[in-house]
């Protein structure tokens, strides 16, 4: 909507002071906020009208002034303007709605990723840096920031009215949504989906940080070890590395800069390989065998937790080469090799 | 009756007038007698009674939600106290009284005689729905008594399935026979409306009540199964794990999303169409005119039932559905609003040029334009894709089905009752009180439901115990107005009542309205009809009442 800027910054100070309004504290804030400025106003409108009508018609024709009705057959021409007037609305508002969607739900490639795990009844927020967070999220003003979520138990919905985005966090299954943060401040986070007891209890806070002030907090909460580095370990420790050596004999396929890829799979069909694609292939690895594989890897289904399985599709995402995965294996290949007689012919 | 007095409403001499000898209600005597009716009257007061109880208990703890809800922290119950009030609230108003509550009473009541049969086509198949009522009813108490169930309404797995220990299967069971009363009222419907209209009726000279039940019982035997289907699942799945929507056996959750509101969303249109039907009948007796395009608020009404299948999805637009399905979805939930644009305006210009008077039902149906347009126009906002991320899973829904249900439904269910009040018990009720009550749940639903606009768009989700500080005035503004609606919804009860003996006579055709139930006597007899009717006018037709009161009159005299 074209308003000028000064007008809708009156406005919007106005109804935030007033309470009546929620702040505007993303990029994507005042392109919801104008769709609702919108459809309010086809709203009123329409009531008036309808109000109008009904006024007009029950002062002029009540009984008093009007004894005798005068019956009056349909018209189409009318029954023609109400519908089509009313269709020509509803599907601007659906284009509008349709506009805003995609950009609330297509994150910029430059977006910067945070993963959320939730469950009853908390948020955790992983960053790759190595912070964890509960019912808190610290992010940077000015930069699009991707929240890649799952829930590690029912159904929740991760949501920050102020930025106006949300979406529900489901089992077994990655969703995103990504936001812009434009003012410094804190805002809540609120879980929307019933998740049963303390489902009110399941809010945080999301804490908008100029990019100083961000870097400072990065360095002074760190764990010490990033997500990539936990999911090498854990890759080492499930003896992943085993098969998926990158060497030329091994028995699973190469996993160095296979995310981003399109992979060929042995049932004919092709698939680009996302966070999504990791995780599933992790926990179902029979319904994702690579083309040229033999479907030997057993399933990790109950064996990892949700935040075992972020750090190792983090890890996955962030390796370069096979360099690091070899060196682990024959380090952890030297170790068992020393009591073992010599002769054995090892597999 | 001048043409200068403001009513039309025309009672018989009160020092004269009596009731009729023979009636349906004094036909038979002793409670076995009604238990075991196959009279389409007697189920219907039957229905009335019971859904009036279940009401308020829905109502009871509709009034302990907001009680709760006056402070931020949840001071007055535990959560998981909350949590079953909420729950039982929705699954007692839904299944209980919204679905039944117009086309069991009033539909059972009035659509064999507006169409001129003696009853339905099956009786006893109706005397069934109101036992499977009960019995529905009764375990679904029993889900309360034993200590309630907190899934919500919807059910929602793996919530339900994995992570309660309440009492799920048994509240999903009642609600599994509740599907099968409505699925047997929409069957008996659809039979009686095509094999048992009196010569002459046809299809075009029905009242708008008869097409709208028509379409409302369509949504009812063909969605009803799958909410059986659905609720069978779940319960498989809590007692046996079969693993449908479990995603750690393969399964998964979204497709409950799916199967539920397949159900669902036309079960919304089960619950408002019988409701516009009244509104239809309503609007035209109290403007003495014909409703305006008859044709098209009749297809406008098929026309709803029809697409109301094809938008489910619509209440799964921030799960994770694909981007492109979520278009089609939307794009068809704008198209499911114009029908319901289409009978705003023509209930709007049934007025014109009409003679209108302002009695109780024509208070109601006001009550219920302003109400539905409100509550319509919102939907519209959640049909928008951008927007629904925002509102969806905020007290924006809640008001906004609360509009359409409450605002929408209930205001034409009391509309309903008061405008065949008259003919159901043959006695008025005292109209300025009646006024006064209609008046009281107008206000006191705009300053209950209004507030929660506003606290959606603040970001207020639905389903809180406790919530942030900054929210409470409107909070504080929700609970008075809900105290002011429990005010004016008691009412009705008691003056109701109280009218059932102390109540005017009301003769047969107080309103002067055209529909053949007005033309028998009040009560009517068990047969309905002395004789089978044969209908030479459309409905609304005043000038043939008009001739028809003239030649009585010549008569008689």
């Amino acid at each position: 909507m074209h308003i000028s800027p000064v007008l809708w910054q009156f406005l919007v100070k106005w109804l935030n002071a007033s309470a009546l309004f929620p702040r505007e504290a993303s990029t994507i804030a005042p392109y919801a906020d104008a769709l609702y400025f919108f459809l309010l106003l086809i709203t009123v409108v329409g009531l008036t009208f309808v109000g109008c009508l009904i006024f007009g018609f029950a002062i002029r024709y009540r009984k008093e002034k009007h004894p005798i009705a005068i019956q009056v057959e349909g018209s189409t021409l009318l029954e023609a303007t109400w519908t089509i007037i009313p269709l020509a609305l509803f599907l601007i508002v659906f284009v509008w709605g349709a506009l805003l969607y995609f950009r609330i739900y297509n994150p910029p490639t430059n977006a910067m990723n945070i993963y959320i795990v939730g469950k009853q009844w908390m948020w955790k927020a992983e960053h790759p840096g190595g912070q964890h967070e509960i019912n808190a999220l610290h992010v940077p003003m000015g930069r699009p920031v991707q929240l890649t979520m799952i829930s590690q138990d029912v159904f929740h919905s991760f949501s920050i009215p102020d930025f106006r985005v949300k979406r529900e966090v489901i089992p077994g299954r990655y969703s995103t949504v990504w936001f812009n943060a434009t003012t410094p401040g804190t805002y809540h986070i609120f879980c929307t989906q019933y998740c049963g007891t303390n489902h009110s209890a399941m809010i945080g806070e999301v804490t908008v940080l100029s990019p100083d002030d961000y870097e400072k907090w990065t360095q002074q909460s760190t764990s010490g070890t990033s997500l990539a580095q936990n999911g090498e370990r854990l890759f080492a420790s499930m003896g992943c590395n085993a098969c998926h050596s990158g060497s030329a004999a091994a028995r699973g396929p190469n996993l160095a800069g296979v995310y981003g890829s399109k992979l060929q799979l042995t049932n004919g069909s092709q698939v680009l390989v996302n966070d999504a694609y990791l995780r599933d292939s992790i926990l179902n690895p029979s319904q994702h065998i690579t083309a040229g594989y033999a479907p030997i890897m057993p399933t990790y289904q109950g064996q990892i937790s949700e935040d075992g399985l972020i750090d190792l599709v983090e890890y996955i995402k962030s390796m370069q080469s096979n360099y690091r995965v070899q060196q682990t294996l024959t380090t952890s290949e030297s170790n068992q090799a020393a009591p073992t007689t010599p002769g054995v012919v090892k597999p | 009756m001048s043409a200068t007095s403001s009513t039309i409403l025309n009672l018989p001499d009160q020092r004269t007038a009596t009731l009729p000898k023979r009636t349906y209600i004094n036909n038979e005597d002793g409670l076995l007698s009604w238990l075991f009716t196959g009279d389409h009257k007697r189920i219907a007061i039957l229905y009335l009674i019971s859904i009036t109880f279940f009401f308020f208990i829905g109502g009871a703890f509709a009034g302990l939600i907001r009680l709760e809800l006056l402070t931020p922290q949840g001071d007055l119950m535990a959560s998981d106290t909350y949590n079953k009030m909420f729950s039982m609230h929705g699954i007692i108003m839904v299944f209980l009284f919204l679905v039944p509550s117009v086309p069991a009473t009033l539909g059972n009541f009035l659509m064999p005689i507006m169409l001129g049969a003696k009853d339905l086509a099956f009786p006893k198949i109706n005397l069934l729905s109101w036992y499977l009522y009960w019995l529905g009813g009764i375990v679904v108490l029993g889900a309360l008594v034993l200590g309630g169930v907190d899934t919500g309404w919807t059910f929602t797995t793996p919530l339900s399935t994995h992570y309660l220990n309440t009492h799920v299967v048994t509240a999903a069971t009642g609600v599994f026979i509740l599907g099968f009363s409505s699925i047997f009222t929409g069957l008996n419907f659809i039979v009686t409306i095509h094999r048992m209209r009196a010569p002459g009726m046809t299809w075009f000279r029905m009242p708008l009540f008869v097409w709208s039940h028509y379409a409302a019982s369509i949504l009812m035997v063909l969605g009803t199964p799958v909410l059986a289907i659905t609720l069978t699942l779940v319960a498989l799945e809590r007692l046996v794990g079969i693993g449908v929507f479990d995603p750690t056996k393969g399964g998964d959750p979204l497709l409950f999303q799916h199967l539920f509101w397949f159900y669902s969303h036309p079960a919304v249109y089960i619950m408002i169409l019988p409701g516009m039907g009244v509104i239809s009948e309503v609007i035209s007796t109290f403007s003495r005119k014909r409703v305006f395009g008859y044709t098209a608020v009749a297809f406008s009404s098929v026309a709803i039932a029809l697409f109301g299948f094809f938008v489910w999805a619509h209440h799964m637009f921030i799960m994770g559905v694909s981007n492109y399905s979520a278009l089609v979805f939307s794009l068809l939930t704008m198209l499911v609003a114009v029908p319901s644009a289409i009978k705003t305006f023509n209930w709007a210009f049934t007025m014109q040029k009409g003679s209108i008077t302002f009695e109780t039902p024509m208070l109601y149906a006001f009550g219920f334009l302003g109400l539905f347009t409100i509550g319509g126009m919102t939907g519209v906002f959640l049909g928008a894709l951008g927007m629904d991320i925002h509102l969806t899973e905020t007290y924006f829904i809640v008001a906004h089905f609360h509009f359409v249900m409450v605002g929408g439904m209930l205001m034409a269910f009391l509309a309903g009752i008061h405008f065949w009040w008259p003919k159901m018990t043959g006695r008025m009720y005292p109209e300025s009180l009646s006024k006064l009550a209609a008046v009281t749940t107008f206000i006191g639903f705009n300053l209950t439901f209004l507030p929660q606009f506003i606290l959606g768009y603040l970001g207020m989700p639905r389903r809180y115990h406790a919530y942030p500080p900054e929210f409470q005035v409107l909070n504080v503004l929700s609970t008075a107005g809900a105290t002011v609606l429990g005010v004016g919804y008691m009412l009705p009860l008691l003056y109701l009542a109280w009218s059932l003996k102390y109540g005017a006579i009301a003769g047969n055709n107080p309103w002067q309205a055209t529909g053949l139930e007005w033309q028998i006597q009040s009560p009517p007899i068990t047969e309905n009809f002395i004789e089978i009717p044969i209908v030479d006018h459309e409905a609304y037709d005043y000038e043939w009442l008009e001739h028809k009161t003239a030649q009585e009159v010549t008569t008689v005299g």
